[in-house]
């Protein structure tokens, strides 16, 4: 298959480029879209809205989750809040300002079009929640309150207590389970996608496994779209749900799709320290805590053991005071967490494995008394309390950096379809608008911003220009994919080596965050390429699966998703390799300024990396979509 | 620490199952309690045995997937969720039962995993604001009281994951609903089917086979998120006013 990258970005002026696109885009009537299937399989932010919507212009909706509810995806756990230029503060917000700071926040690795498409968009995500009843904060005045967030000089967050994806996935849940009551969505829970079909070239349907029952069965549709989430626990450790895994994309990826910019994963500083073996996933702790908590760690190495109130204010390091003296604490995410990997490398680390760095309150508690602390911070203290044991209020709290978000994903074109006809990708499983790093905030945005008002409009003109007849899930493209999926499940299950398939993913995860991590270099990559594929073939020789197939085996759904883990980790690696500069969330040492910050090489890699697969232990094919700035003015950031 | 636990073990909802014990050895008081059982089940598997089936996924108490009944109580001692649980609330060398929800409408799956779907019906029956994308009015078009909107939003912060129901001697889904209920009637937008949605979504409980309220409050004691039984008060209102007004027709 010979493959041709075509962005689609309709022509025109930046800002006019979606209402031109809509002006042209070619319609199905709607007694016609009753003809259409759609499969959306993931039901987070990005699939739930998407799968609403469609239900609510008359197409026929399949919709798919591993979980036991659409409620429960991953997206009900973001906290701060979501984007949309407003500009309700009248401080100077446009569209035009929020397309510029996401641009410049993903350090101009992402689409000018299709940010600026976001950015328009923005403003109608926020009408749509409230009408569907989001308790958004409000001001006395009864209207919509807003904070502000990192990257941005305006207020124009708007969000529900520290629980915006939650109430936010319970607007899209609820939208969509008044489509299923409609008959237009049918939904099937507890059911995950193991492989995509392609008829004639073109995607045309699914094989899933019934996670109670564990029946193989297909799925057949005019088109398939992927709602799927990130693959941030190919780290194993993440802030990430522990369902969260790559199979959906990655099983896209081997049928043909081309996996986007799959090195740019975004580390957030402030998560509570691994404790033990035993930590089976990282807990986020809101960036605002870094308004008033000073961050610092023991001078000498011998400090590093003793209690923190032992120290002398003259044996501390406030090391990010002390290195970025104009935004100090507030430092930016990828500096912040960079330097705290740093200390604790030269074993000024505090805490069990000298991995952590103080996040101290006492200055702030002096200054405003511990009761404002409580107010503005509480549930995060608490939460804090709960999990170390640990009171904040008189000792500091201990953080060190993790894996959060990732950028990375399919490639997209404008029309949020990849390189495989019929194949849409959405939310955070797209590589789409957040470049080499996302802004706080924005990940909410562009799921509903791609479910409720791009994709819906999109898709139908693919649906009105394609020529599609039906098929069955009879031919042998479906009955070929489901042999497959058969016997991978059958040799998975008969292995009975010695390992668990945690070991593995532990294994995986320890390798990863080493030398594909937060810092990377051409050594500790290569030293990734090697021992992955090493890894990976010790999985298929000695992993135990126990129990059977047709039952409910959560050993086999983790083994399935491990063992994808395991040949997406080295195309991350590869790509961590090739990008020879060091963008956003993508740090390496080689390509750095003198004070340490991210040096860009815009001559040689203005460009998005779109990887074709090429079998297991192949190398895969680099395709480059080039990124053409018209509107913006490509610059380093600057933290100064 | 040491323990051991009594674990409910069942292969699928059509067989019967029973308590097998386990013991629990070298565990950290910083385990949370899924990670203490993530241990076991390792250990485990490495003696040849299949792992103790269980519902979770966020881990941070916010999707309400994970479900254990422990030493009797929804959600173990503390008033969180088990992912939130940690091994320092207990002693060393206690015994710690682990059973399943036990509820009618939450059929036994397999171990420790039920089946919750009831209640995605009945946010089918009528648990929504009946607007469909575009068209909305501007965010701030309507404004709502910032009390309203607090109060809203302590009702749907509900995470659904049926400790009420595990919790209540009737297998009552009362909290559940009123919440729902509470929710959107305080918002402006949710006010305007109040009542059709308080009628279709009770008769969709009773019909999924939920008991009734009798009123002992076992359900906020248990709900990791406090919701509060003030919300089963608004309900009962809204949908005695309903009851009034379709017998007048
Ligand atoms: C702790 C935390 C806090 C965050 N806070 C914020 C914030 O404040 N603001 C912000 O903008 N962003 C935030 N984010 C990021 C944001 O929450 C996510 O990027 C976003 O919610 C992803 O939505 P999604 O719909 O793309 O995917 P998800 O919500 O991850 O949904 C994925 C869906 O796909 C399904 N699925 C996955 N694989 C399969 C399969 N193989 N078969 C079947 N179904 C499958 C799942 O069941 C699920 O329904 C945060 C993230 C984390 C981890
Ligand atoms: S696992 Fe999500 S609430 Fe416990």
């Amino acid at each position: 298959m010979s493959i041709t990258l075509d962005s689609k970005i309709p022509s025109g002026p930046v800002p006019s480029k979606w209402s031109r696109y809509r002006q042209d885009m070619k319609l199905v009537n709607p007694a016609n879209k009753r003809k259409f299937n759609v499969i959306v399989v993931g039901t987070g932010l990005a699939g739930a809205s998407a799968a609403a919507t469609l239900g609510e212009l008359g197409y026929q909706v399949k919709a798919f989750c591993f979980q036991d509810s659409p409620r429960r995806a991953h997206s009900i756990a973001a906290q701060g809040g979501i984007n949309a230029a407003k500009n309700y503060r009248n401080d100077g917000d446009s569209i035009y300002r929020l397309f510029y700071d996401t641009i410049k926040g993903g350090d101009f690795r992402a689409r000018e079009a299709n940010v600026h498409r976001l950015a328009e968009v923005s403003v109608n995500i926020i009408d749509q929640c409230v009408a569907q009843g989001v308790p958004f904060a409000r001001e006395y005045s009864g209207l919509l309150d807003n904070r502000s967030f990192g990257g941005a000089q305006v207020s124009r967050t708007f969000y529900a207590r520290g629980q915006t994806g939650q109430q936010l996935l319970i607007g899209a849940y609820q939208a969509l389970e008044r489509q299923i009551a409609a008959g237009t969505v049918e939904m099937h829970a507890r059911t995950e996608l193991l492989d995509i079909v392609l008829v004639d070239g073109h995607a045309r349907g699914i094989i899933t496994r019934n996670l109670v029952t564990g029946k193989i069965e297909a799925y057949a549709a005019a088109a398939v779209v992927l709602a799927t989430g990130g693959y941030g626990n190919v780290f194993y450790l993440s802030t990430n749900a522990k369902g969260c895994n790559v199979t959906a994309t990655w099983r896209a990826h081997k049928k043909g799709a081309l996996f986007a910019n799959p090195c740019y994963t975004q580390i957030h500083p402030t998560c509570i320290p691994v404790s033990g073996d035993h930590q089976s996933k990282l807990t986020l702790m809101s960036e605002s805590l870094r308004n008033d908590g000073r961050v610092w760690v023991p001078k000498r190495l011998e400090d590093c053991g003793k209690p923190a109130s032992s120290i002398a204010e003259s044996d501390r390091d406030y090391y990010l005071e002390r290195k970025y003296p104009s935004y100090g604490n507030l430092a930016p995410r990828d500096i912040a967490s960079r330097a705290a990997k740093q200390v604790c490398d030269d074993g000024r680390g505090v805490g069990p494995g000298g991995r952590g760095v103080y996040l101290d309150f006492a200055d702030s508690i002096r200054r405003l008394g511990e009761n404002k602390i409580r107010e503005r911070y509480g549930n995060l203290f608490d939460m804090y309390r709960q999990i170390t044991g640990e009171n904040a209020y008189q000792q500091p709290m201990r953080m060190y950096p993790a894996i959060h978000y990732t950028m990375g994903g399919l490639w997209v074109d404008y029309e949020l379809m990849s390189n495989v006809p019929g194949l849409f990708v959405i939310g955070e499983a797209n590589f789409s608008d957040h470049g080499a790093n996302r802004l706080g905030a924005s990940a909410l945005m562009q799921g509903l911003a791609d479910g409720y008002f791009v994709l819906p409009q999109t898709i139908g003109g693919y649906f009105a220009a394609s020529k599609n007849g039906e098929v069955s899930v009879d031919r042998p493209e479906f009955r070929q994919a489901i042999e497959d999926v058969e016997t991978r499940i059958n040799k998975l299950l008969s292995i009975n080596g010695k390992k668990t398939v945690t070991e593995f993913h532990r294994e995986l995860g320890k390798l990863m965050w080493d030398d594909v991590g937060m810092a990377r270099t051409k050594d500790s990559l290569q030293q990734a390429l090697k021992r992955i594929p090493e890894l990976r073939n010790e999985f298929w020789e000695n992993v135990n699966v126990l129990g059977g197939g047709l039952e409910l085996n959560q050993a086999l759904e983790q083994a399935g998703r491990v063992a994808d883990f395991l040949e997406f980790g080295e195309l991350l690696a590869y790509d961590a390799m090739q990008r020879e500069e060091s963008c956003g969330g993508h740090f390496r040492e080689e390509y750095q300024t003198e004070d340490g910050e991210a040096l860009r090489n815009d001559g040689e890699y203005a460009f998005v990396s779109a990887w074709e697969h090429k079998g297991v232990d192949q190398f895969p094919v680099l395709h480059k979509e080039p990124l053409v700035y018209e509107e913006v003015k490509m610059a380093q950031r600057s933290y100064k | 620490m040491n323990l051991t636990l009594r674990v409910w073990r069942q292969k699928s909802s059509a067989s019967a199952g029973q308590f097998v014990t386990y013991d629990a050895h070298d565990i950290s008081p910083d385990m949370s309690f899924l990670e203490m059982i993530d241990v076991v089940n390792d250990r485990l598997i490495k003696k040849g045995e299949e792992q103790i089936a269980f519902d979770h996924d966020c881990r941070e108490g916010i999707c309400g997937m994970c479900s254990l009944v422990i030493n009797g109580t929804p959600h173990g001692p503390l008033q969180t969720t088990t992912c939130q649980l940690h091994m320092r609330s207990f002693k060393d060398g206690e015994t710690i039962t682990i059973e399943p929800w036990r509820a009618g409408p939450f059929p036994v799956l397999r171990d420790l995993v039920v089946d919750r779907s009831a209640f995605d019906r009945i946010i089918q029956s009528g648990g929504y604001v009946s607007v469909s994308t575009g068209g909305a009015p501007d965010g701030n078009a309507i404004p709502v009281p910032k009390a309203d909107a607090d109060r809203a939003f302590d009702a749907a912060t509900c995470i659904g994951c049926g400790a009420c129901v595990a919790a209540c001697k009737n297998a009552s889904a009362m909290l559940f609903v009123s919440a729902k209920v509470s929710h959107l009637s305080l918002l402006p937008q949710g006010r305007v089917e109040e009542e059709r949605r308080a009628l279709q979504m009770v008769a969709k409980m009773d019909e999924e086979g939920f008991g009734n309220c009798t009123n002992t409050g076992s359900c906020e004691a248990a709900c990791p998120k406090g919701i509060s039984l003030d919300n089963i008060a608004r309900m009962n209102r809204i949908y005695a006013k309903a009851l009034i007004k379709n017998s007048v027709g």
